[in-house]
Parts: C-alpha cells; sequence; structure tokens
C-alpha cells in the first residue's frame, strides 16, 4: 500500500489528438441531426402559424383549414397503405426467393436487378405510370365496377386510368426494392444453427422458414416496411403525374382525391400569402404522420425485443 | 423406440473432395456410441449422415447404405423430413429458437408432425419432455419465458426435451458439452445415462474421458493426413478401446501420443 495516490494518476487516461477529433467530430455530426430536424420543424410551425389564426371563410374550401386538409391526408394514407399491403407479401417473397430458395448466382443477379430498380428516379416512374401502366389497368377497373361495384371503392370507373389506386400500384413498385433489400439482409443472417435446428427436427424448406428464419427476421422486415411506408407517404413526383385529382371521394378507382405532396408540389409555385401558408401547414401534418409512423414502427420492433434472438 | 442402426460401406462427398472413406459400423440400440478422432477426421460427418442433415451443404453427397432397422435411408424413395423426424439431433452449440418461449420450443417439433394438439396434451407433453431432459423443475415456473434467457447448460437441455419432444428412435449429438462448464456437461452427461434406457444414443465428443464416461461402445475416427479422406479405424466396447486397443493409431491417440 505504497502509492495511494495511484487511483487518482490512473483516473486520468491520455488524452490523444486523434481521439479528441474524432470524438468531437462523431459528436458534432450527431448534434446536426437533431438541428437540421428543429431548423424544419420550426420553419413549418412558424410559417403554418397564420393558418390557425385566419377567418374559416378565407381558407381554400371556405370551411377552415381541418376540412381543407383532411382529404389531403385521406388520400396520402390510402395510396401509402395499399402500397404497403400490395408490395410488402412480394418483397418478403423476393427476399425469400434471393435468400434461401435460389442458386446463389441466380439470387445475386436477381438482387442486382431490385437494387437497379431502386435507381429510377420518381420522375421516371411517373411518366411511365401515366403512359403505360394507367391506360393497361382501365380493363381491371372495370371489371372491378362490374364485380364489385357495390363496395363504394369500386364505384364508377376511370377510363383514362389516372386514379388513386393506379398511384398506389405505382408507389407500391418504387417501395418494394428498399423493403426487399431491408428483408433479404436480415433473412441471409438468420444464423445457420437455427436453421439447422428446425431442419433436424424433420422440418420441410418451407416449415423451417417458418420456424426459424420469418420470425428471426420480422423486427427487420417491420423496419423496411416502414421505410417504404416513409418513401411512399412523401413520395410527389409520380403521384403528381399519375393522379387527376378532385375532391375527396370514397372510390379508388376514378379521378378524384389527391395526396399531401401532390397538393404542394402542383399548387406551391402560384401560392402566396395564406395560400402558401396553407400548403406549408398542410407540410407539417404530413411530417407529423410520417414521424408517427416511425415510432409506431420502433414500438412494434421493441415490444418483443426479449425475443428478437439479438441476446 | 429405439432402433439399430447398420452402415454398410459408406463414402462420403462435398463436391469433389471425398470427406469419408468406406465406413462400416454397427450401432446398438439402446446404448450409447461414441464417436472420438482428431479434428477433420470426418466423426461429425459421419454422425450428420446418419439422419441426413450433411445434405445442408450444397453438393454433398454419399454412396453406401444406412439401414436403420434394415431401411435404407439413402433409398430413392426416402425423404429426409421423414428420417429427420426419427432421428433427432441435438448440436455443438445450443440453439433454442430465440422467438419462441420454453414452452413453444420444446412443442416446436411437435407442432411440425402434428399441427392440432389440444391444450392439455401439449402442457402434458411439455411437462413429460421436460422431464426427460432434467429441466422440468428449473424452468417449471417460466414456460413462457424466452427459451434463450437460459444458462448455457440449460439451454442444451432445453435442446435435448425438444429433439425427445418428437419421440425419435434415435438421438444425435454433435460434441453437445463442448460449449458448456463442467457442473453443465456433468448434468448431460447424466441425462445421456438415462436417454440410453429408450433411445439410441450416438455422441461425437472431443473429450476421451467424456467417451469413457458416458458410452458403452466407441468409434477411433482418423485421417492419414491433411486432404485425405478420414476413416474409422476400429471400433469396439468402449472399456476395450481404451484399455487395450486393437489399432497402434487408436493406443497413440488415447494416450495422448497424438491429437
Amino acid at each position: 500500500m505504497t502509492a495511494t495516490s495511484a487511483p487518482e494518476a490512473q483516473a486520468r487516461p491520455k488524452r490523444r489528438p486523434g481521439d479528441i477529433v474524432f470524438g468531437g467530430l462523431s459528436t458534432a455530426s450527431a448534434f446536426s441531426i437533431l438541428l437540421i430536424l428543429a431548423g424544419v420543424a420550426i420553419f413549418l410551425i412558424s410559417e403554418a402559424v397564420p393558418v390557425f389564426g385566419a377567418d374559416p371563410a378565407e381558407i381554400t374550401g371556405g370551411e377552415g383549414f381541418l376540412s381543407y386538409v383532411w382529404p389531403l391526408v385521406f388520400g396520402t394514407l390510402v395510396a401509402s397503405l395499399v402500397a404497403m399491403a400490395v408490395a410488402t407479401p412480394v418483397a418478403v417473397g423476393i427476399a425469400l426467393f434471393v435468400s434461401h430458395y435460389a442458386p446463389t448466382r441466380v439470387g445475386t443477379a436477381v438482387g442486382f436487378v431490385i437494387d437497379l430498380l431502386a435507381a429510377v428516379p420518381s420522375v421516371v416512374f411517373g411518366m411511365w405510370g401515366f403512359q403505360v401502366f394507367a391506360p393497361k389497368l382501365v380493363p381491371l377497373f372495370i371489371w372491378l365496377q362490374e364485380h364489385l361495384g357495390f363496395l363504394p371503392f369500386f364505384e364508377s370507373a376511370s377510363r383514362t386510368g389516372r386514379t388513386l389506386f393506379t398511384a398506389s400500384l405505382v408507389l407500391a413498385v418504387m417501395i418494394l426494392p428498399i423493403i426487399t433489400a431491408v428483408s433479404r439482409e436480415v433473412f441471409l443472417q438468420t444464423p445457420t444453427l437455427h436453421e439447422e435446428a428446425a431442419l433436424a427436427l424433420g422440418a420441410t424448406k418451407w416449415e423451417m422458414i417458418r420456424t426459424a428464419v420469418l420470425p428471426f427476421g420480422k423486427p427487420g422486415v417491420i423496419g423496411g416496411t416502414m421505410l417504404g411506408l416513409g418513401r411512399a407517404l412523401g413520395e410527389t413526383m409520380a403521384v403528381a403525374i399519375i393522379l387527376s385529382p378532385g375532391v375527396f371521394t370514397w372510390n379508388l378507382i376514378d379521378s378524384g382525391n389527391t395526396t399531401v405532396p401532390a397538393e404542394i408540389a402542383l399548387n406551391f409555385p402560384e401560392a402566396a400569402g395564406l395560400r402558401l401558408s396553407e400548403l406549408i401547414a398542410a407540410g407539417l401534418v404530413l411530417f407529423g404522420i410520417t414521424l408517427a409512423v416511425n415510432l409506431g414502427a420502433r414500438a412494434i420492433v421493441n415490444r418483443r425485443a426479449e425475443f428478437s434472438g439479438a441476446n | 423406440m429405439s432402433k439399430r442402426i447398420d452402415v454398410k460401406n459408406l463414402d462420403i462427398f462435398y463436391g469433389a473432395f471425398h470427406a469419408v472413406k468406406s465406413v462400416s459400423m454397427t450401432i446398438e440400440p439402446r446404448s450409447v456410441t461414441a464417436f472420438i478422432g482428431p479434428s477433420g477426421c470426418g466423426k461429425s460427418t459421419v454422425l450428420r449422415t446418419l439422419n441426413r442433415m450433411h445434405e445442408v451443404i450444397p453438393g454433398a453427397y454419399v454412396t453406401g447404405e444406412v439401414l436403420m432397422d434394415e431401411k435404407n435411408l439413402y433409398a430413392k424413395d426416402t425423404d429426409p423430413v421423414d428420417v429427420r423426424r426419427q432421428v433427432g439431433m441435438v448440436f455443438q452449440r445450443p440453439n433454442p429458437f430465440p422467438t419462441m418461449s420454453i414452452r413453444e420450443n420444446v412443442l416446436a417439433g411437435v407442432r411440425l408432425n402434428s399441427s392440432k394438439l389440444s391444450k392439455s396434451a401439449s402442457d402434458e407433453l411439455v411437462e413429460q419432455s421436460l422431464q426427460g431432459a432434467n429441466l422440468w423443475s428449473e424452468v417449471k415456473d417460466r414456460l413462457d419465458r424466452p427459451g434463450s434467457g437460459l444458462s448455457g447448460g440449460q439451454q442444451q437441455r432445453l435442446c435435448i426435451a425438444r429433439a425427445i419432444a418428437v419421440q425419435p428412435e434415435v438421438i444425435l449429438m454433435d460434441e453437445p458439452c463442448s460449449a458448456l462448464d463442467p457442473i453443465s456437461t456433468l448434468a448431460i452427461e447424466d441425462l445421456i445415462n438415462e436417454l440410453k434406457s429408450e433411445y439410441t444414443v450416438v455422441i461425437v465428443t472431443h473429450n476421451m474421458q467424456q467417451a469413457a464416461r458416458v458410452s458403452d461402445r466407441t468409434g477411433f475416427f482418423n485421417l492419414e493426413a491433411t486432404g485425405m479422406p478420414g476413416e474409422l479405424v476400429e471400433m469396439d466396447e468402449t472399456a476395450k478401446i481404451f484399455s487395450n486397443p486393437s489399432k497402434p493409431a487408436t493406443e497413440d491417440y488415447i494416450s495422448g501420443r497424438f491429437g
């Protein structure tokens, strides 16, 4: 017990310049994201404020901001949710094919093509949807109207195909790559040990996937789906080109409805004064929805964290 | 619920690589057979051919026969899935399904085989299997907790419970204690001793004392040089292998002169 002062000397590790610089840089990067987010939120809120104080009669539609914005929110949510519902099963199927069914070479090639799909700009998807895809969907819409016309969603069929449903399907194609890529990565990471455990119990390939691969990959698939949903919610160009916008309707296969981003993009250039504030306030609502979606996704992923296999 | 296995002239290949050369042996029912030998000698590979798990690796194939009570596991009309339902396996590292509770883990194999099982029947099966794996008293109050929350030794016994829940004919164990501490190892060895009253048990081990403690018969595998196929040098009563083996290579290995 001669060196009683040693603990104090040990308590201060040597400060190396490299550590200080790198530590400072990464801390600064982490804080900058908060600053940017706060900046965007402050901009949206301050610019949107006039709308909430304005006379309801002065707002577009003449009945106040809420009745102006809710059809837009409805259109956005419906288009995104339909896109997600269509894209997720297909994406999980592709990811399973690439990771577990296809021979390595074929799997790599398919994965590459899917990544290429992610590289197509949204404006190209918009033009393709407008020129090619929308007219091709018209017979389907007519069929839906004839056979399921008693449902409010399929009351009357568009003859141009420029509908919210068309926009949803194009959005589904657009979010397919991200969901596929994330799902493929988590499926590939399934521990061989767990796959072999299932096979050794006498599982067929599909049963092995159900017992070992899908439960292990579930948080990742949910994460990928939410990334896709985030993209679909904010997608502007494709929807703006494809959709023939209009007032709110339950009918998804005729013109009508619009989404928040499309509404903003189509009206922003000529907007001024209160109209501009309206559009920015609509943007604020979209911002809130996206935030809620991401928090919700987190909650779902964390809910059964102790069963996740990460421990 | 235990069957005799006859291996006849079994050669195992991974693509062009000849992994194991002409193995012939008999594995007696209701006994413990241990495979020992240096790393890379093919003992785990031979074990995995007994439930066709080696086929998981692309390009793997065998020539020869593995007869389980006269039925060839490699006959053209034999489905590997059926083989694995009769031949259970316990792996080197404990591998309970992480997304399942203890109870679901035990039932995992049964759920594959027959989808519908009444609540009371499954409760009974869970208790019976966990009792059989000497784990019941430790987990009976937390059957709905994740299996991955148990200690390594408990997880391995959970895996054994999962394997015996489907009532297999044979249980294969691939170095089941290599990731466990001595106390957990002792618990597994005791369990192996109990299992042999009902099942045919085959165990691969790196630990010669373990082979001597738990097995009735021991097979010694060796390979002449790296890159050469492994082969079964000799197989006999465990007592004879460890006291008076007939081949000098076995003598060298068990006395610690190599390996």
